[in-house]
């Protein structure tokens, strides 16, 4: 009987170090902590998220994919800013940098925008690591047109498609719409060639997800990714606080939803009414603690930073 | 979603997350196996999986990439544990040692497996609708010089090696003291000598 932990001691350690230090970090900043459901009766439309059903209820209730919504409820009553050590869930997804319950830090910074959520970020992965640590920021256009000499704000799809399944042989690139195509670049040939800690921000408008978009260039929305030597780190907005924009943004995820067969979720009123209220600006990102460590510890997969896998 | 086999009906298939190494799937017409599967999901995006797969017929390796949630059919691939009987020349001829129904593997199915049989050893047979198309030998064969030079006298401690082939056609490295008619044990899967076996 295997009953010994998938991490070893001295990993376990390493997290209970490290969450001692982010929780002093945020006291010291003057953001409070707080704590919101992981089980709840809405979940998030996003195409690309599967969630995990909870059996057991007279209505549906959902393992959280993410704490955001119960947070941005919190930030409408003007609580300032506020973090959270929680854990999501998304079903289906398992992998070397994958578990379906996985840790998260998430935060939101009353009156900052994306770049200053940045800086923030910086010093605080810099309180945590062990060494000494450089950060370089990038536009995802750039990226682009760095890595793979691709203009995509000029690229067809036909002509995008023939990038795909040059630099991918063995996939069926004719098959992919515009996102899916930048989407297996990104992650399959660009995000291998990446070293060290690097934000990638301004991301197209068509994955904006829950980002405002930039005033002065509207082809482009205020969002961010941190990576590590190509692995994703942290995901962050300028929020998007335009109740009707997100109300729009929801429906379309839920026609997309429908279009691909995916199950439909009611979409989260409570957010809305919450926005409605009036959401003070405010950035926000969520860190992933499991393969954070991973990257301060050196480690090659999710399973040697987990308790347990089962 | 498991996906099971329905035997004369529509084909069974898997989808993404059913992937894992060892999984038999149809490939352009060919049974393959998955060696090595990678989940790459890039921030909110389309997830992909990323796979190492081995078509079973030619044996060559090759990268896919499927975008997650596609489907594949499943091959009607199974591995069996079969003893090895004889060849007549053209075929080598398997036993199931629970049914005792006899199967006839080719030159292709046997491939480099060949060298190791040795009549009464198991070994895992790749069936591919009903029929061989891979032979497994065990991981450790047993074996009898069949010809090597003569043994230096003495030389048991260390030192060189030679060629010696075995009753089977294999030729591997052995240490120098060791005679025609003597028993060695073998690893299959590197093909090294790994110890002298008393009679």
């Amino acid at each position: 009987m295997n009953w010994q932990p998938s991490a070893n001691l001295q990993v376990i350690r390493e997290r209970a170090r490290i969450y001692r230090q982010i929780r002093s970090f945020f006291n010291n900043r003057g953001c409070l902590e707080v704590e919101t459901p992981v089980l709840a009766s809405t979940t998030n439309t996003d195409v690309q998220v599967s969630t995990i059903e909870v059996p057991g209820f007279d209505i549906p209730f959902y393992l959280q994919t993410s704490p955001e919504f119960a947070m941005k409820r919190l930030l409408a009553v003007g609580c300032g800013s506020i973090f959270q050590i929680s854990h999501a869930f998304r079903q289906g997804e398992t992998g070397r940098l994958h578990h379906p319950e996985f840790s998260l830090l998430e935060w939101y910074r009353t009156g900052y925008d994306y770049q200053q959520l940045m800086d923030e970020m910086e010093l605080l992965i810099t309180t945590l690591s062990l060494h000494q640590c450089s950060f370089t920021r990038i536009t995802y256009k750039a990226l682009f047109k760095e890595v793979m000499n691709l203009v995509v704000d000029e690229v067809a799809l036909p002509e995008l498609r023939n990038h795909c399944a040059k630099s991918v042989p063995g996939t069926k690139a004719e098959e992919y719409d515009f996102d899916q195509c930048l989407d297996l670049l990104l992650g399959v040939v660009i995000a291998p060639t990446m070293r060290g800690y690097q934000f990638v921000y301004d991301y197209p408008l068509s994955q904006a997800a829950l980002a405002r978009v930039r005033e002065d260039d509207n082809s482009v929305a205020e969002r961010f990714e941190l990576f590590f030597d190509g692995i994703e780190l942290a995901n962050g907005f300028s929020e998007l606080t335009d109740a009707d924009e997100q109300r729009a943004r929801f429906e379309q995820d839920s026609a997309a939803r429908a279009q691909k067969g995916l199950p439909q979720y009611a979409i989260d009123e409570r957010l809305l009414a919450a926005l409605e209220s009036g959401l003070d600006d405010c950035a926000g990102v969520a860190l992933g603690l499991d393969r954070l460590l991973m990257v301060l510890l050196e480690l090659d997969s999710i399973d040697q930073v987990l308790a347990f896998t089962d | 979603m498991i996906g099971v086999f329905s035997i004369g009906t529509e084909m069974a298939s898997y989808s993404t997350n059913e992937f894992r190494s060892g999984l038999k799937i149809m490939l352009d017409g060919d049974p393959c196996a998955i060696i090595e599967n990678e989940f790459v999901k890039p921030g909110k995006g389309q997830a992909f999986n990323r796979v190492k797969i081995r078509n079973l017929k030619t044996g060559r390796v090759l990268d896919k990439t499927f975008k997650s949630g596609d489907s594949v059919d499943a091959a009607d691939v199974v591995d069996t544990e079969m003893q090895y009987l004889y060849n007549d020349g053209e075929f080598w001829h398997f036993m199931d040692p629970q049914s005792y129904e006899q199967q006839a593997a080719d030159a292709n199915a046997v491939g480099d497996a060949r060298q190791w049989l040795k009549a009464q050893d198991n070994c895992e047979v790749t069936l591919y609708n009903g029929s061989p198309i891979g032979v497994t030998p065990p991981n450790f064969v047993e074996l009898e010089i069949s010809d090597t030079d003569p043994g230096l006298k003495g030389d048991t401690a260390q030192g060189g090696t030679k060629p010696a082939t075995l009753e089977t056609g294999a030729v591997v490295k052995v240490p120098l003291f060791l005679e025609i008619g003597e028993l060695v044990k073998v690893d299959t899967r590197s093909g090294e000598y790994m110890s002298r076996v008393k009679k």
